[in-house]
C-alpha cells in the first residue's frame, strides 16, 4: 500500500488505520478537519431506480423508483436537483434531490446515457447513441439547443472547465470530436484506440484523458494540439488483458492522481497524474463503472455492475475500505454535500 | 441450398417483405438484376422501410471543415443467393434482406466516420438466383471496379469464386458460410471468414459442457449435408474436451407417419447413458422436437436448445444493445448471424481505412491481415483475423431462445497466446498455410 505522506496531512484526521502515529501527529497539526458528510445518489440500471446512500457512514438510506433505465447522473451546480438520464423513457429527469419527487424533464433526444455540464451550470450535452449526435440542452429554458452531428455511438463526454470545449467520443467510430463551445461545431477530430469509453479534462483545461476499452488503455490528450501524448496501458497479475476493459475517470483537481476504472478486471487504477505512470492496482467489486469523489476529496466511489454494489476507497491512503449493497446494477453516481 | 446458413435458428422478426416482393417482379431471368449503391443519406430510395431521424440528420450535416476535400469512393460488393420462399417455420421466417441489412447499417456507419476522415464507401448488392452460377456477377462487379465483395453463399460457390480471382485486386469476405473446408484445404489468401466455423462453435460448446462436467454426448445428426459437417466438429471437439460420445444416431426421418415427436422421441433416445442429447439440426428441421420428450430428462445443445453462435438475439453486453437497436431501427428487424457477419465485414474495411488514413487497395488489405489490426465487435475483446486460415478470431455466445447462458471461452480456458484461439482450429492443426 503506498501512502503518500504529504498528502495524507490534508484535510483527512479520521481515525488512522494502518498509518503511523507520526502521520496521525501530522495530520493533526496540519489542522485537518472531520470527513464531511455526503450524501450519494446512484442509478440502478436494473432496478430503475435510485439509491440514496449516507457516503460518510457507508449505508444505504434509502432507494426511489425513478423511470426505465437511469444511468447518467449530474447534480446541478447548487446541489438542489439531479439530473438523471432514463434512457428507455428518452428524456432527463430533473429530481429534487432533497424528496426525490420528479419535477420535470429536458428534452435529451433518444437514448440518453451520458451527459456533461457546462462550468456554469446553465446547458447540458448530451450524447445520443443511436442516432450519432450530440445535443445541446437549455436546462433553465428545459429546450433543445442544437443537435450536433458526431461519429457513431457517442458515449464519453466532457465540457473543459474554462469553458471552451465540448469532447465527444463516439465508440464505433474511435474518435473524439472537439466541439467548440461558442460555435457548437465540431472543429477537429482525433483518432484515438478501439471503443473510446469515458472523457475527462484535467481542472486546468490543459488535458483531456480518455479510456478506450478494447485496446485497454488510458490515452492523455494534449488539449493546445489535440494529439495523444501519452497511452497507459494495465497490466495486473493474475487478470488477463481481455479483462482490463477501462472505462470511468477522475482526477483529482491538483492533478496529483488520477483513478480508472477498469471493468471486469475488479481494479481501479491510480495513475500518478504528473508523471502518466500507474503506481497501483485497487480491488473493488465486480465490473467497476464509473467513479466520483467526495465533496471533500476524501473518499472515492465506485460503481460495480455485477456485484451490485458500490466500494469506497479511502484517499489519500488509497485503501479499500468498505462496499455497500445498493441494488441492480448500479451505474452513475454523485455526491452530494 | 436455398438457405446457406444456419440462421434460421435466430429470433422471430416480422417479415420485411418489400424486398421479395421487388425481387420476385425483378428476376424472371437467370442472374443478377439488381444493382443499387448505397450511399449515406436518402439514396437508398425505395429499399428504405424506415429511415431514423438520425441518418436524415447526418445526411444533411455538413462534413467538418477539415474533411472538406473531395471523398475517393471505397466500393464493395454483395453478391447472395435468394433466400427460397417458405424456409423457416411460420413465427421465424429467412428474411430475404439477410445479410444485406448488415452490411447496409455498416455502410452507414463507415460513411458517418467518413464525414470526419474525407472517405465515402458505396454498396453495391447482387442477388442471385438460388443456385445459381455467380461467377458472371462477380466478374461484373470486378469490371466495375469493386475490390471488396462480400458473399452469402453456399461453399462449393465460394471455392469457384477464389478460383477465379487469380493475381486480381479483390478481398473477398464469406459472411455466412461455417465450413471448415473454407479454412482448411480450400482456403485462400484472399478469401476472408467472418462468422465462427462449425469448429469453433462446437469447441464453444464443448468447452461450456467441460465446465459443468456433463462428459457423456449423445449426437443426433440430421439429413442435411451442414449437419454432418457440424457432427464432424462436434465429434472433434469431444476429443479435445475429453468428452465421451455415447451414442451418434442419425434422424432420419423416416418413422412411421403414425407415430408423433412425443412417441418417437422416447424411443430413439432410450437405452443410452448419457448426461447431454447433442443435436446436429442447421434447417431446423427435427431438433426442436426433442427437448422435453427424451426418455431420460436430459438438456438438449447444438443446433436447438443451448446454441452456439456468432450473434445471438439476446446479446446486449458491451454495448452489443447498441447494435441491436440500430440494426432494428434501420431493417425493421432483429440482427441476424448473416447480418452480423456482414457488418463486420464491411466495418473491418471502414477500420483499416481510418487507421491507415487511405483508400488505396494495398494499404487496407495489408493493415486488415496485420497484428494490429482489432475489429470492436460488441463483444469485449478486440477480433482480428488469424494469419493461418484468415478465420475472425471472436467469442462464441452460448444462449438458449430468451437468455445469454455464457461466453466461450470459458473461465479457465487457458491459451499460450489468444484465449480466443482456444475456439476451432489453432495454427499448429490448421489444414491451411497461408504466408501473408
Amino acid at each position: 500500500m503506498k501512502v503518500n505522506q504529504v498528502a495524507a496531512c490534508r484535510g483527512d484526521s479520521r481515525p488512522a488505520r494502518g498509518l503511523s502515529a507520526s502521520l496521525v501527529l501530522l495530520s493533526l497539526l496540519s489542522g485537518g478537519t472531520p470527513a464531511a458528510a455526503d450524501t450519494l445518489y446512484v442509478t440502478l440500471e436494473k432496478d430503475n431506480a435510485l439509491a440514496v446512500v449516507d457516503g460518510a457512514a457507508g449505508k444505504l438510506v434509502k432507494t426511489a423508483k425513478i423511470g426505465k433505465r437511469p444511468r447518467g447522473i449530474v447534480l446541478s451546480r447548487d446541489g438542489q436537483q439531479l439530473y438523471v438520464a432514463t434512457s428507455d423513457d428518452d428524456v432527463i429527469q430533473i429530481i429534487d434531490a432533497d424528496s426525490l419527487r420528479k419535477v420535470g424533464t429536458l428534452p435529451s433526444g433518444d437514448d440518453p446515457e451520458t451527459f456533461a455540464m457546462d462550468p456554469e451550470g446553465k446547458f447540458l450535452y448530451v450524447s445520443n447513441e443511436d442516432d450519432n449526435l450530440v445535443t445541446v440542452i437549455d436546462i433553465a429554458k428545459r429546450a433543445k439547443v442544437k443537435s450536433i452531428p458526431v461519429g457513431v455511438e457517442p458515449e464519453g463526454i466532457a465540457v473543459s472547465p474554462d469553458g471552451q470545449w465540448v469532447a465527444s467520443t463516439s465508440e464505433t467510430t474511435n474518435m473524439v470530436h472537439w466541439i467548440d463551445r461558442a460555435k457548437l461545431e465540431v472543429v477537429d477530430n482525433t483518432l484515438v484506440d478501439p471503443r473510446p469509453r469515458a472523457a475527462s479534462f484535467t481542472a486546468d483545461s490543459k488535458q483531456l484523458w480518455v479510456t478506450s476499452e478494447i485496446a485497454g488503455v488510458l490515452l492523455v490528450l494534449d488539449v493546445a494540439t489535440r494529439q495523444v501524448i501519452k497511452r497507459i496501458g494495465f497490466k495486473i497479475p493474475g487478470v488477463t488483458a481481455e479483462k482490463i476493459q477501462p472505462v470511468g475517470i477522475r482526477i483529482d483537481p491538483q492533478r496529483r492522481y488520477g483513478y480508472i476504472a477498469l471493468g471486469p478486471a475488479n481494479r481501479v487504477a491510480v495513475i500518478d497524474a504528473a508523471k502518466l505512470e500507474v503506481v497501483d492496482y485497487l480491488l473493488v467489486g465486480q465490473r467497476v463503472w464509473n467513479l466520483e469523489f467526495s465533496p471533500d476529496y476524501a473518499r472515492l466511489y465506485t460503481t460495480n455492475g455485477v456485484s451490485n454494489d458500490i466500494s469506497l476507497i479511502e484517499l489519500p491512503e488509497h485503501r479499500v475500505t468498505k462496499s455497500v449493497a445498493v441494488g441492480n446494477y448500479p451505474w452513475g453516481v454523485v455526491a452530494r454535500p | 441450398m436455398g438457405c446457406p446458413t444456419a440462421a434460421s435458428r435466430s429470433a422471430p422478426c416480422p417479415r420485411a417483405s418489400g424486398l421479395a416482393v421487388l425481387r420476385t417482379r425483378v428476376f424472371q431471368g437467370l442472374l443478377l438484376a439488381v444493382s443499387v449503391v448505397l450511399l449515406l443519406g436518402p439514396a437508398d430510395g425505395a429499399w428504405a422501410r424506415k429511415r431514423n431521424a438520425a441518418d436524415k440528420t447526418a445526411s444533411a450535416a455538413k462534413a467538418p471543415a477539415q474533411a472538406a476535400q473531395p471523398a475517393v469512393a471505397v466500393k464493395l460488393g454483395f453478391l447472395t443467393a435468394s433466400v427460397t420462399e417458405g424456409v423457416g417455420p411460420f413465427f421465424d421466417p429467412i428474411p430475404p434482406d439477410l445479410g444485406v441489412q448488415g452490411a447496409r447499417l455498416a455502410i452507414g456507419d463507415n460513411n458517418t466516420t467518413g464525414q470526419f476522415t474525407g472517405q465515402r464507401f458505396e454498396l453495391t448488392e447482387v442477388v442471385l438466383e438460388a443456385q445459381a452460377d455467380p461467377l458472371p456477377a462477380f466478374e461484373n462487379l470486378l469490371q466495375q471496379g469493386i475490390e471488396y465483395v462480400l458473399v452469402n453463399l453456399p461453399a462449393e460457390h465460394i471455392v469457384a469464386l477464389q478460383r477465379s480471382v487469380g493475381s486480381r485486386q479483390v478481398l473477398v469476405f464469406d459472411v455466412a458460410s461455417r465450413d471448415d473446408r473454407l479454412r482448411a484445404e480450400d482456403c485462400a489468401g484472399d478469401v476472408l471468414h467472418t462468422l465462427p466455423s462449425h469448429a469453433m462453435l462446437a469447441d464453444a460448446l464443448g468447452q461450456y459442457l467441460l465446465q459443468k462436467r456433463w462428459m457423456k454426448w449423445f449426437l443426433v445428426v440430421g439429413s442435411a449435408p451442414g449437419d454432418a459437417l457440424f457432427a464432424a466438429a462436434v465429434e472433434r471437439s469431444a476429443k479435445r474436451f475429453g468428452a465421451k460420445i455415447a451414442v451418434r444416431k442419425p434422424w432420419e426421418h423416416s418413422f412411421d407417419d403414425r407415430r408423433t415427436p412425443a412417441s418417437e422421441v422416447p424411443v430413439f433416445t432410450q437405452g443410452v447413458d448419457y448426461d447431454v442429447l447433442v443435436v446436429a439440426d442447421e434447417q431446423g428441421a427435427f431438433g426442436d422436437e426433442l427437448s422435453y420428450r427424451t426418455w431420460l430428462p436430459r438438456p438438449v445443445v447444438g443446433t436447438q436448445g443451448l446454441v452456439a453462435a456468432g450473434w445471438h438475439p439476446v446479446h446486449e453486453a458491451w454495448g452489443a444493445i447498441q447494435l441491436q437497436h440500430r440494426f432494428r431501427e434501420k431493417a425493421g428487424r432483429g440482427m441476424r448471424e448473416v447480418d452480423y457477419g456482414a457488418w463486420l465485414a464491411v466495418r473491418a474495411i471502414g477500420e483499416a481505412a481510418t487507421r491507415v488514413r487511405s483508400v488505396q487497395f494495398a494499404a487496407i488489405r495489408d493493415y486488415v491481415l496485420s497484428d494490429t489490426f482489432a475489429l470492436a465487435g460488441f463483444k469485449g475483446v478486440p477480433l482480428s483475423f488469424r494469419s493461418w486460415d484468415r478465420q475472425l478470431r471472436q467469442p462464441v455466445l452460448l444462449a438458449q431462445p430468451r437468455a445469454l447462458v455464457a461466453v466461450a471461452p470459458v473461465e479457465g480456458i487457458i491459451h499460450p497466446k489468444n484465449e480466443l484461439d482456444t475456439l476451432g482450429y489453432d495454427e499448429s492443426e490448421s489444414g491451411c498455410r497461408l504466408s501473408r
